[in-house]
């Protein structure tokens, strides 16, 4: 029983064919063949498969790919220029802010909305947003480093 | 870790979406920010075979100030009601702050929380603490169930099959009202072992008017914390009270424990939290003009 749907992924349209139990994760994965997105826990609490909705993070292991009809979707493929690192994936290399990077792209599109909302956070601000998210490599204190030196490239980029 | 299968209706009106229940019944279950369901039908503890999407019932998103309450629909998100709730409502800004993380409450839904009716969760003790009740529309029409009458038992309510809950409503307290909310969770964004929300406000005198106390995870309904209240109203708040109203509150508790934490050590912290809670809302207190 599978329906075709229309997904708008990355400024791009594509056509699918899911069940309405498919989930937006294993649509964008195995339908769509964007892999970035990583899928952990499949209840909401790892954080792996956050997406952007219409700019917001969003668990996308937590809706339905037949729910995002008409919305915006951006994964951690549509982060990164046609070349080369964004400067926020730049910053987590730089501050070595990731080691087996499972989490990784999660993480990256909850930074990039929340620098959006805090372009200077604060250490307390990173780590509750982190919080969203579990790392079990680094022990957060290089991701919480990135954000910062993130902050600092996206938000205050050095004059020329 | 996927659901079973199941039908997918999405309605794009109460009306639509109480038809698909009618017709339905047992069989249905309605989805609003799926930040509980999606998790129970992923882990299969819930298996419906149709679930009726309100997401797309545009006339359910709203959040309306009217006759000194907030009126919230269906379907409008707790980050949303939280950017809201900042200015007008700090008490629930605070909780919703510890509702998930952000990514959920951009999906999740105070509607869709309140009447989840997990007792671990904030917003049905938010409920009771700011005199709160839902609108419930079902074939027959609307009804509205205070706070107090809507919980049953853990993810229970008294909201029918056949009804949807279509609009949360809270009191707002009134500006000289002070607040307290705190809970004890072993990770933010984690279900609260313990939780507490606290409102007091004072006449001319100085003694107090009123005062509300609720707590969240001490039992399998959020509880009011009836006595606390009734010692507190008509006396001039001080420490010594703060803390025999606290314990009085949280000595008729009846907490369960579980792996997380022992039932002794709920009731204990649910004490520490109500005296917290309370002493801040006394702080927070301001003069009656």
């Amino acid at each position: 029983m599978t329906r075709e749907i229309r997904l708008t992924v990355n400024g791009r349209e594509h056509t699918a064919r899911v069940e309405p139990r498919t989930s937006l994760a294993d649509c964008l994965r195995d339908a769509l063949d964007l892999t970035g997105t990583h899928v952990g826990c499949e209840h909401g609490v790892c954080g792996a498969c956050t997406v952007l909705l219409d700019g917001e993070p969003v668990r996308s292991c937590l809706m339905l790919a037949i729910q995002a009809v008409g919305h915006g979707v951006t994964t951690v493929e549509g982060l990164a220029p046609h070349e080369g690192l964004s400067p926020l994936q730049q910053a987590f290399q730089d501050k070595h802010g990731l080691q087996c990077g499972y989490c990784t792209p999660g993480i990256l599109l909850a930074t990039h909305a929340f620098l959006r909302e805090h372009p200077e956070p604060t250490h307390e601000e990173i780590r509750e947003m982190l919080a969203g998210h579990l790392c079990r490599c680094t022990g957060y204190h290089f991701i919480v480093e990135a954000v910062e030196a993130a902050a600092r490239a996206v938000v205050r980029p050095k004059p020329a | 870790m996927k659901p079973a299968p199941f039908d997918y209706l999405a309605a794009t009106s109460a009306e639509e979406a109480i038809a698909a229940l009618v017709q339905h019944g047992d069989e249905a279950k309605l989805l609003a920010g799926g930040q509980s369901l999606v998790p129970m039908l992923n882990l299969r503890l819930a298996r419906p075979a149709v679930l009726v999407d309100i997401n797309r019932a545009a006339e359910l998103d709203y959040l309306r100030e009217t006759d000194g309450r907030v009126h919230i629909g269906a379907i409008r998100r707790q980050a949303a009601v939280e950017r809201w709730a900042r200015e007008r409502l700090p008490l629930l800004a605070t909780a919703l702050k510890h509702v998930g993380h952000l990514a959920i409450r951009n999906r999740g839904t105070v509607v869709g929380s309140v009447a989840h009716a997990d007792p671990a969760s904030e917003l049905p003790a938010l409920l009771l603490c700011l005199d709160g009740d839902v609108v419930a529309r079902g074939p027959r029409g609307d009804r509205v169930i205070p706070a107090g009458a809507l919980y049953r038992a853990p993810l229970t309510t008294s909201v029918a099959a056949d009804e949807l809950v279509t609009e949360a409503r809270f009191t707002l307290p009134r500006p000289e009202a002070g607040w307290g909310f705190a809970e004890v969770a072993r990770r933010h964004g984690d279900f609260a072992l313990v939780g507490a929300a606290a409102l007091l406000w004072l006449d001319g005198g100085g003694r107090v008017a009123g005062a509300r106390l609720a707590f969240f995870g001490v039992g399998s309904t959020p509880t009011r914390g009836t006595a606390a209240e009734t010692a507190l109203t008509g006396q001039t708040p001080s420490t010594e009270r703060i803390v025999a109203a606290a314990r009085a509150a949280a000595a008729v508790l009846q907490p369960e424990g579980d792996l997380h934490a022992s039932a002794r050590y709920r009731q204990d912290v649910a004490a520490v939290l109500a005296e917290r809670t309370l002493a801040e809302a006394w702080k927070r207190c301001r003069k009656t003009p």
